[in-house]
């Protein structure tokens, strides 16, 4: 048998766990919470609608919720037309935008975790590591977007760095503080029950730094649709970013609030997915936790 | 692996400690003054001997205990466990802490199996000796829960028995029972009564009750303040199990308890100058 699956995962994994934590959420709110959550966002839209329809506003510069929801659906399903430039064009603008985020997100994070979590834990590294990631991260991220286009061009390059670069410093700093914080207790009893000094990262330190670790992901991955809008805006052609700014180029307030939207949409779904991964990974964590 | 010869539980092995003019100082962090807590200590424990440490906080107690795990290097003088100085952690040293240290992230099945699987044992033979030893402290079907889903006390078995599934041949504790509430420490201490008559390990126990000192204890170590020195060595000579209320055990405890308060008094004495 090798050393190195000596051990169990220190990951819990059981089928069917995923079902277990989408019940467990839905079951957690029932049908009269969640009606008494509907209630704010109702009023707030038939407020927006009948002051739009009552004339408080000029229509082109606030657009009605009715308006809003047509533009949406002929952006969404509308045939491609020369005569509008975004009927039809939402899914591929959307797949733009998940991808940028997604591959810049993934680099950020493989990289982030094992910098971070080896800085925490080895004082070589961060003695050599340190210095650069706390230099350049007071740069503020939309400060890298001129570099990032003079080096990539108007391309993909520019977004994906971008949005990397800048998911990857609350990742790193996150998992370097889990790495410090693991228990001097647990490192000792791991090397008392057998565990060789070079595979006290593994064993121990990483997966007593996995709440830290998802708190880093969940604050980077908003970083990263931050990003991908700003660099859509001005470093590349297509996805959502660039949608919203044709249609302010194009004074269509209609279809600027339809991609605002689109991005909230999609900044909750991929947080939830996260946070669902988290539960998983953390169900051992749930009881320490205040609430 | 081998895995015992004799009863459900094995046993093979107990180690010997010697120590040796031990020394250790460390530097208060608040001011850099050097504190000595062991100032050449020495002090022998046979091979199945079950010994408690005993003494006023601060005396240097747990740095013992900690250098005989081997977490910690003495300044000068020599740890040896059947005559081989002691360098550093290792499975033939089951460490008991006070908060269990049990890994969080995994079960209670893993946590047992943990040192089983680190010294190459197959998953079905780990897990079998696991189930065995959650059988002897009543733990049978908590194996999928979570350290902290369990209390204190059983937790603390958990740690007792993930230890002795290594079958070390020293057992190191450090005031395991100072967490829990007084009835649950009394059933703690009758399973390790009963574990240690099973199994016979060599045993380090420190603590800072006096009743738990005498109750499971072949030899009670009296140590001095700071720094920390033997005082005295208390053989028990009662059958076990003990009865804490007996004329004998009283006496006994009268013994100690004056040993301990002037040696307290000594702590107060100081922090008062």
């Amino acid at each position: 048998m090798s050393g190195q699956d000596a051990v169990p995962e220190p990951v819990i994994s059981q089928p069917g766990k995923w079902r277990l934590a989408l019940a467990h959420a839905h079951s957690k709110i029932g049908w009269e919470r969640m009606g008494r959550r509907a209630v704010v966002p109702l009023v707030l839209l038939a407020i927006w609608q009948y002051a739009s329809t009552a004339g408080f506003f000029d229509p082109s510069f606030v657009p009605s919720p009715v308006s809003v929801v047509t533009s949406w659906w002929q952006w969404i399903f509308g045939a491609r037309s020369e005569l509008a430039w975004y009927s039809g064009t939402w899914l591929n603008y959307v797949y733009l935008s998940g991808w940028r985020v997604l591959v810049g997100f993934a680099i950020a994070s493989a990289v982030g975790v094992s910098v971070g979590v080896l800085i925490g834990w080895f004082e070589l590294i961060r003695d050599l590591l340190d210095p650069i990631v706390q230099g350049l991260r007071p740069i503020p991220m939309t400060a890298w977007l001129p570099f990032a286009t003079f080096i990539f061009g108007i391309r993909e390059g520019a977004a994906v760095f971008l949005i990397a670069m800048g998911s990857f410093f609350p990742i790193v700093v996150s998992c370097t503080i889990g790495a410090e914080q693991t228990p001097r207790n647990l490192v000792r009893a791991a090397l008392m029950l057998g565990t060789p000094p070079r595979k006290l990262l593994i064993r121990v330190v990483l997966p007593s730094a996995l709440p830290y670790v998802f708190n880093g992901l969940r604050v980077g991955l908003g970083i990263a649709w931050v990003l991908v809008i700003v660099s859509e805006m001005l470093a590349v052609k297509g996805g959502i970013g660039y949608a919203m700014w044709t249609a302010y180029q194009f004074v269509r307030i209609d279809l600027i609030v339809a991609a605002m939207f689109t991005m909230g949409l999609l900044g909750l779904v991929s947080d939830r997915l996260l946070l669902l991964l988290s539960r998983r990974l953390l169900r051992w964590n749930m009881g320490l936790r205040a609430r | 692996m081998e895995y015992g010869t004799s009863g459900a539980l094995g046993r093979s092995a107990a180690g010997r400690i010697e120590c040796r003019s031990v020394r250790k100082t460390y530097r208060e962090a608040a001011d850099g003054t050097e504190i000595v807590a062991l100032d050449g200590l020495t002090l022998e424990i046979q091979p199945r001997e079950f010994l408690t440490l005993l003494g006023p906080s601060g005396c240097g107690k747990s740095t013992l205990l900690n250098i005989l795990a081997g977490f910690e290097r003495p300044d000068s003088g020599k740890a040896l466990l059947n005559g081989v100085p002691i360098q550093r952690p290792g499975p033939d040293r089951g460490v008991v802490f006070q908060d269990y240290a049990l890994f969080p992230w995994l079960n209670i099945q893993q946590n047992v199996e943990y040192g089983l699987r680190e010294k190459g044992m197959d998953k079905v033979e780990s897990r079998a000796i696991a189930q065995r030893f959650l059988a002897t402290v009543g733990l049978s079907g908590f194996e999928r829960r979570f350290p902290h889903e369990l209390s204190g006390g059983m937790r603390q078995r958990v740690a007792l028995i993930r230890v002795l599934a290594i079958d070390p041949e020293i057992l190191l504790m450090d005031e395991p029972f100072a967490a829990v509430d007084a009835q649950t420490r009394i059933i703690l201490q009758e399973d390790l009564q009963r574990l240690w008559m099973q199994t016979l390990k060599t045993v380090v126990f420190v603590t800072h009750s006096v009743d738990e000192a005498i109750y499971l204890a072949d030899r009670v170590t009296v140590m001095t303040a700071r720094p920390g020195l033997v005082k005295a060595i208390v053989p028990i000579d009662l059958p076990r199990p003990r009865d804490s209320t007996s004329d004998a055990f009283n006496r006994y405890r009268r013994e100690i308890s004056q040993l301990i308060e002037v040696e307290s008094r000594k702590v107060f004495a100081a922090a008062a100058a």
